[in-house]
């Protein structure tokens, strides 16, 4: 491919920092200044970290600034919601389609209590495998996920500073908000939004939920999703996820995507697609559905003049499992068009009850 | 007179929304301000992605004086009476009433005069209604006033309201008013990144300029301007043409408030991928537009953005990252395209039958297998290679599970024919491909080709019959199933084709064709439906020709006749027909013809028997009767010789010979005549007239 077009572009990279001297890497190239260059800053300007809300990025060790290293990058996506108030959560402990299964969105978009979360989630989503050879597509990849309950006013400013603190300069870069609806009907959510944009390419979905689990959001939350190795890419410049670098290091102690995740996405691929025990897996479905009702219909608490359920998050693992097994089954090819309806018809039957008995649990309720 | 400005800024409005947004703005402020009594000289709504504005000019300063009667009671009614009319009317005493005389009495009566309100007041009641009650498609709560009841819905979240009131000459005031929290005033904000700060103005003009000034393009129509005129150039400045495209240049500009087109360009090496799908992929994807070299036509390797920034560095970081995307975009569009190469067209069929195409009608694969029974039916009908269309019909629609047409709905047709082209296929076979889909709609080219328009006519008809089987008709404004533009393509593809093509036959083999043999759906009776649907037709047809301008009470006279399902021969007689109702020929005979056929259903009913048969010779009495005969006779034959020919235009033609003999015995012969035996033969004769215009039309059905 040609890279006339980008090459001129490409202003040779400065030593900024003067601790470490990244070494051309031969095939990967900055396409662009996506960092305003400090000039010849080598003393850190704020010390304290809330006189300068955006992180100070001139002051991180090369490896770790968010164009050089995919771990780097989503640290500073952490530390960054952190200073918002952010509960900084780890992935959920099971398999899902996308971070907003994770019950610190789904359930704690529900009932009045406010909350503010922002984790990363491993996210799978078995039917994209593509044995580790499509450049842009796998079965397992990382999304970054914010939920702010009720969103803030400036849930939009907020989220551009989000972009400026990983390097993306607004006055350099055409950041727009795009319309783009957002419904999952396994989850039985809606909500309003866009796909954000920059320079052309998705880089977040931006959502303010009206309906989570088949229960009005009141108040609305606001949810903002990364793709991360996506914009990770476009950060480091490269077109390829396996080609990330990881952990920003050069040399022999660089570690890329590739050596952390291609063997995975080979394997997954082969299991998702050719082996996985689809037998196993209907029984694993309708095992976690009985589950899921069985729990929800042993935790509502009796004896008490308010209606109270005490089992909400155990009940609503069981559906974040049917779903999966869902996802495996359908990537395997062995439910027809009629009957996949039906399927994602149950999943959202039990994550509405799920939701329903949500609302009744101590964080679901208004007192 | 004082003008109103009115901004509500929000966050980003979907695109596609937003021209009906400024739409019903304008429409719902001024026809409050109307019924309010406040009549205004000039409105105008504009909107960009973050604001919806209005300004409306020339609005009185206050509502004029409402003078009202109310009538009370008699003079001398009972005093409750009384007290009740003064308390209603809010009169002190009597004496501020006036006394009216009536036939009934003197009575009370009161004279009301309620002064005008200022106009500022009344626009601060109707604002907030109009903001509650938006016709937006989707509308959304959001923030901490989300949680209770009643709380504001808008499109996206609502930020800030501009309302000001004045005269030109003076500062205007601002509207008081608040909506869930927010206040109207007189603040704005300018473009999100170039000049975010807040801006305060006092009226449109101020408005509109300080926009311009924090990089707000606030007219729609200027950004398009904009955009387009810069894309021109930035494309004649290298030697190409821009493809013009008017749905993306209105998407385009209502994503930007400041328009900055840019260029950039992709590898050459795409150019090896149709330059629809190229295209598709760029407009539909990246919302970019397309260039093309303006001698060969074919597209080039670039491509115009439009972004929303002035870029510190010239825009430099922005083409390079639309280009990685488009660059990503494509080799995915490259990949799908070769990747369909590598599949035969016939072999991706058999996925064809796990396809529900509907519920009550079978898979896809079992529909492909119906056009193609049908369209070998039709081909000698057409003209068409039987083989050759079989082969057409059994292609057409493979390309549906294409992976460039599962990405580019709207590709679908014109993949069939490249891919066909690619293994091989005979040219018209593979156009069949993508024409068999055509015409789309009035607009739309009809194909010519003798084995398109074969499979085109296989696949409307299949759609046509298998919907009405199942009585899934079009109701009102709804027909989800395109079935009115089927049915006239169908129409248009006869015509403009000149192919002669039984409609009742053709819809009867085609419920052959369904599951079962339609014996399935209570609605395929193979008696009632093909007549149904032949209506459907006559409707088609009639608003067409009303949209054409043609006269469309004749298609009726034409189905009157009965029998009528060959659709040319409906139109060419409603043609000749029409032709010949231009003359005074035309329209002196449809005249006698009428007048005949009033007087017959007239005498029918008070007989209550019809004057069928011959008229007897011998009772004859007068000349112009034995003319009229002797007229009736030979028209009868010229006409139904003509007719027989197809030739129409010379039907009518002898046809008017009958104009001179029928004025003739209207104006000497008495119909009713005092021998009933005569009065019957005469009767007998003008069924006769009847009969004889019944060769091309039922004259009866004709309006005027």
């Amino acid at each position: 491919m040609s890279r006339a077009s980008t090459t001129k572009l490409s202003p040779a990279k400065k030593d900024v920092d003067g601790r470490d001297k990244p070494g051309h890497d031969g095939g990967h190239w900055l396409p662009i200044a996506l960092i305003p260059l400090a000039t010849a800053d080598t003393v850190p300007r704020a010390q304290n970290p809330l006189a300068r809300p955006i992180l100070p990025m001139d002051e991180l060790p090369a490896h770790m600034r968010p164009e050089r290293s995919f771990q780097g990058f989503i640290l500073a996506l952490q530390r960054f919601w952190a200073e918002q108030g952010c509960v900084i959560l780890q992935p959920y402990d099971m398999e899902m389609g996308a971070g907003t299964f994770h019950p610190a969105t789904t359930l704690r978009a529900l009932g009045p209590k406010p909350w503010r979360a922002a984790y990363v989630q491993p996210s799978r989503r078995p039917k994209d495998g593509r044995y580790g050879e499509n450049p842009n597509r796998l079965q397992h990849y990382y999304q970054y996920q914010v939920i702010m309950k009720p969103s803030p006013p400036n849930l939009q400013e907020l989220y551009l500073k989000s972009l400026a603190a990983i390097g993306i300069d607004s006055s350099l870069h055409d950041i727009r908000f795009v319309e783009d609806d957002w419904e999952s009907p396994t989850l039985g959510a809606w909500g309003l939004g866009w796909e954000c944009w920059c320079d052309g390419m998705e880089v977040s979905q931006f959502t303010y939920f009206q309906q989570v689990a088949g229960v009005e959001c009141a108040p609305v939350a606001g949810e903002l999703t990364y793709g991360l190795e996506r914009l990770a890419c476009y950060l480091q410049g490269v077109d390829r996820i396996m080609d990330l670098n990881f952990n920003g290091r050069e040399g022999a102690d660089k570690v890329t995507y590739g050596d952390v995740f291609l063997q995975a996405e080979q394997e997954y691929s082969r299991h998702n697609f050719e082996h996985s025990d689809s037998e196993m897996l209907f029984k694993q479905f309708v095992m976690a559905e009985e589950a899921c009702k069985k729990y929800l219909a042993a935790g509502w608490k009796s004896g008490s003049n308010q209606k109270e359920h005490l089992m909400a998050l155990p009940a609503y693992d069981q559906c974040i499992k049917a779903s999966h097994v869902f996802n495996l089954l359908d990537a395997r090819g062995v439910i027809s068009v009629t009957e996949r309806q039906s399927y994602i018809g149950r999943v959202r039957e039990l994550a509405k009850a799920c939701g329903d008995a949500w609302v009744h649990t101590e964080a679901g309720r208004a007192s | 007179m004082p003008d109103l400005l009115l901004e509500l800024f929000s966050e980003e409005i979907p695109a596609r929304m937003q021209a009906k947004a400024a739409d019903d703005l304008r429409r719902m402020v001024t026809d409050k301000l109307v019924a309010e009594g406040l009549v205004y000289e000039g409105a105008k709504a504009f909107v960009t992605p973050r604001r919806l504005a209005l300004t409306v000019h020339g609005i009185p300063a206050r509502q004029p004086d409402l003078k009202t009667e109310r009538k009370g009671p008699k003079i001398g009614a009972p005093d409750a009476a009384v007290q009740g009319f003064l308390k209603a009317t809010g009169l002190n005493s009597l004496d501020e009433a006036k006394i009216q005389r009536d036939p009934k009495g003197d009575f009370y009566i009161a004279l009301l005069e309620k002064p005008g309100r200022a106009a500022i007041d009344v626009i601060a009641e109707i604002l907030p209604v109009i903001v509650r009650t938006f016709p937006w498609p989707k509308s959304m709560r959001w923030g901490e006033r989300s949680a209770k009841s009643g709380a504001l819905t808008w499109v996206r979240p609502l930020h800030s309201i501009i309302a000001t009131f004045g005269p030109e000459t003076e500062d205007p005031e601002v509207v008081k008013f608040s909506i869930d929290g927010i206040d109207a005033g007189q603040t704005t904000f300018g473009h999100r990144f170039l000049a975010p700060a807040a801006i305060s103005v006092r009226r449109f003009e101020d408005y509109e300029a300080k926009l311009k000034a924090a990089k707000v393009v606030l007219d729609p129509q200027a950004r398009k301007d904009i955009i387009l005129a810069d894309a021109k150039q930035l494309a004649f400045a290298q030697g190409y043409e821009l493809l013009e495209d008017q749905v993306l240049l209105d998407e385009v500009s209502g994503l930007v408030e400041w328009p900055v087109v840019l260029m950039g360009s992709f590898d050459q090496e795409f150019l090896s991928i149709p330059g629809e799908v190229i295209r598709a992929t760029i407009r539909n994807n990246q919302k970019c537009f397309v260039v093309s070299a303006p001698k060969t036509g074919k597209l080039t390797n670039k491509f115009i953005l439009t972004a929303n920034i002035e870029a510190t560095d010239g825009g430099k970081a922005i083409i390079a990252g639309n280009e990685r995307v488009i660059r990503a975009r494509l080799s995915d569009a490259k990949f799908f395209y070769e990747s369909d190469l590598k599949t035969k067209l016939e072999e991706r069929l058999p996925k064809f039958e796990n396809i529900v195409f509907h519920e009550k009608l079978g898979t896809q694969g079992e529909r492909i297998k119906r056009i193609e029974r049908l369209a070998a039916e039709i081909a000698p009908l057409v003209g068409a290679d039987v083989e050759k269309t079989k082969r057409a019909a059994h292609l057409a629609k493979a390309d549906l599970l294409t992976e460039v047409v599962g990405e580019f709905p709207e590709l679908q047709g014109l993949m069939g024919k490249y891919y066909a082209l690619a293994q091989g296929e005979d040219a018209s076979v593979a156009a069949a491909s993508e024409e068999h889909y055509k015409p789309q709609g009035p607009a739309d080219r009809v194909p010519t080709d003798r084995l398109s328009v074969a499979v085109a006519l296989a696949d409307k008809l299949d759609t046509l019959v298998g919907f009405w089987a199942i009585d899934e008709k079009p109701t009102g404004s709804k027909d989800p199933y395109a079935l009115r533009r089927a049915a006239l393509g169908v129409i248009r593809l006869i015509v403009e084709n000149t192919i002669r093509l039984p409609i009742l036959k053709a819809a009867k083999s085609a419920i052959l064709g369904l599951p079962e043999k339609g014996a399935k759906y209570p609605a395929a009776d193979a008696q009632k439906l093909p007549g149904d649907l032949l209506s459907f037709f006559a409707d088609r047809l009639k608003v067409q020709l009303r949209d054409q301008g043609a006269r469309h009470d004749l298609v009726d006279a034409v189905f009157a006749l009965g029998g009528q399902d060959d659709l040319l021969m409906v139109v060419r007689r409603v043609e000749a027909l029409g032709k010949f109702l231009d003359t005074d020929d035309g329209k002196n005979l449809l005249a006698g013809t009428k007048r005949a056929s009033n007087i017959l259903s007239i005498e029918e009913k008070k007989d209550k028997r019809s004057f069928d048969g011959a008229p007897d010779v011998s009772l004859y009495k007068l000349d112009e009767e034995k003319a009229l005969a002797k007229a009736i006779d030979q028209v009868k034959s010229e006409a139904g010789a003509a007719v027989a020919k197809e030739d129409f235009a010379a039907a009518m033609s002898a046809m008017a010979k009958l104009r001179p003999a029928v004025d003739a015995f209207f104006d000497k012969v008495k119909v009713n005549d005092d021998e009933p035996n005569v009065r019957e033969n005469r009767l007998k004769l003008l069924n006769e007239i009847r009969a004889a215009t019944r060769a091309v039309a039922d004259f009866s059905k004709i309006e005027g």
